[in-house]
């Protein structure tokens, strides 16, 4: 199987959770200068606390904006403690590919990004 | 003409498969690989003579002496230096940090001016970015034209009676624009003005001279001229070796030691403290002949001839875009954007080729920042490649755009 599955280049192609929020509660950027990946992660909160939505902007390789595009649906409904708890596994299982090494990095950046909320 | 296959010959990797499929190795402005010369010297070094350098009266250390000084010897003969200003460090970094450090530090004060170019590697950017910062002086940045060269005109202009300093590379590696350094360093000299070229992209693509040139510091690595690594050389003129501080305090760059007061090595001596790389060195001897053997013209004449089949080849893709200096300019490094694809995926797909291309910003942040880039992917060509490198690689840049649609 190939990291280029058909997910992964939908995704890439036409990503659904692309874009800015307007005044968002939470937001991170990270990037990976080894290779000139970024993200920019935008999140806004629910009255109790919880994500209602979550978008993401940056460029970089395919890897990494697939991730990011389907990590975002993860955070819907999670509070940020919640969101603390989320494992490196879980973001590379979410993917369904075989990636191994630096394309790792890639695939990590969005949940590296949730590591430094501000705002 | 170079005889690429009896060149590859020559360099044990490239027996290697890596799946099934031979190495094509195209990321030579990254690091080159290494003739069989050149490592048999390495091995041969430590099988036979091994020993440390200026010091002992056994045949040994006077061996191991002699072949570390004939390294020198062999390095001052290339680059048309005195050996006494032929200084061994690890590396080209190291070199342009040992004259921030020393030369810079004493000469460079507050509200004092350094120019460098947008098309510095960070190795020729960090250093001189920061003495400006501890010194309170003045970073001034060439910019580049629209066709990737210099802008000499803009440069000029930069230059008062201010500056100290000019700090530039002679080729860029990411685009690989030879930079007309002569002119540079005559109009930096006008103004009493100090030049250092940072030639790691440079030493072994195109013939260096620095008497031609009259560049005042010159610095390279051995292991981008198929040497080993840990082997940098840093060439200053004498008289201004001569003035500067040491930069590292130890072993062997000392006269005399007491407990008040120390009393320094004569050149190059005073910059080399501590026991040094010396079976690299030693070994690199061989990488110095091997280029001088082929010649340094032939070579460029054969990287220039590589360049214009892979702008042709790659240049018909229109998803392709190729950042290319005019050909009268340019070297043997060919950076690219595919439309769609991220350099990244470029370089995964290539790999599955095994061509080994490198993908991202170069230590080149600010000239990727001033070009709007966020990454480019590069190929760089040197005398162990051929066209069929090239077809090989036009075939996955195929591969990549299709897998991509």
């Amino acid at each position: 199987m190939d990291i280029y599955s058909e997910i992964i280049l939908d995704r890439y192609k036409n990503p659904k959770n692309k874009g800015k929020i307007k005044n968002p509660d939470k937001k991170a950027e990270e990037d990976n200068p080894l290779c000139g990946d970024k993200i920019q992660i935008y999140l806004k909160l629910d009255k109790k606390g919880k994500i209602s939505q979550a978008k993401f902007t940056g460029e970089g390789c395919a890897i990494s904006q697939a991730s990011a595009d389907m990590f975002m649906e993860t955070l819907i409904g999670k509070s940020l403690k919640e969101i603390e708890k989320i494992k490196n596994e879980d973001v590379i299982k979410a993917l369904k590919i075989p990636i191994t090494g630096p394309r790792t990095n890639c695939a990590l950046l969005c949940l590296k990004a949730t590591r430094d909320l501000h705002g | 003409m170079i005889n690429t296959s009896q060149i590859k010959s020559d360099f044990p990797i490239f027996k290697r498969q890596i799946q099934g499929k031979p190495i094509i190795y195209l990321d030579n402005a990254s690091t080159t690989q290494k003739p069989k010369q050149v490592i048999e010297k390495l091995i041969n070094c430590y099988e036979n003579s091994y020993a440390n350098i200026h010091r002992g009266i056994y045949t040994l250390s006077e061996e191991s002496t002699k072949a570390y000084e004939n390294s020198r010897n062999l390095t001052a003969e290339f680059i048309n230096a005195n050996p006494e200003e032929i200084i061994f460090t690890k590396s080209t970094t190291e070199s342009i940090n040992l004259v921030a450090y020393t030369w810079g530090e004493k000469n460079i004060k507050k509200d004092d001016e350094i120019i460098i170019s947008i098309l510095e590697h960070h190795s020729n950017f960090v250093p001189w970015q920061q003495l400006c910062e501890r010194k309170k002086a003045h970073l001034k940045i060439i910019p580049i034209k629209k066709d990737l060269t210099l802008d000499i005109s803009a440069y000029k202009k930069l230059l008062t009676k201010k500056t100290k300093l000019v700090a530039l590379s002679a080729i860029s590696n990411v685009f690989g624009t030879i930079i007309p350094i002569k002119q540079f360093i005559a109009l930096a000299h006008k103004k009493n003005a100090k030049v250092l070229v940072d030639g790691a992209q440079s030493i072994a693509h195109i013939p260096t001279d620095v008497k031609k040139l009259d560049c005042d510091f010159f610095a390279f690595s051995g292991h981008k001229m198929l040497g080993p690594t840990g082997v940098g050389v840093l060439y200053g003129k004498k008289e201004i070796l001569k003035n500067m501080p040491p930069f590292l305090f130890g072993g062997d760059m000392i006269k005399s030691v007491t407990i008040k007061k120390t009393t320094f090595n004569d050149l190059p001596y005073k910059f080399e403290g501590g026991t040094p790389n010396i079976a690299d060195i030693i070994a690199y001897s061989e990488a110095i002949k091997y280029l001088q053997k082929i010649g340094l013209k032939e070579i460029h004449d054969h990287e220039l001839n590589l360049l214009k089949y892979a702008i042709k080849k790659f240049g018909n893709h229109k998803e392709v875009r190729l950042l290319t200096p005019p050909i009268n300019q340019a070297s043997g490094i060919l950076s690219f954007t595919v439309k769609e694809i991220h350099p990244h995926d470029i370089a995964e797909i290539f790999n599955r080729e095994n061509v080994c291309i490198r993908a991202g910003h170069h230590c080149a942040q600010p000239l990727m920042e001033n070009s709007k880039l966020s990454a480019t992917a590069r190929m760089s060509f040197y005398i162990y490649n051929d066209f069929s490198d090239i077809d090989k690689a036009e075939k996955t840049l195929i591969k990549a755009i299709n897998i991509f649609k």
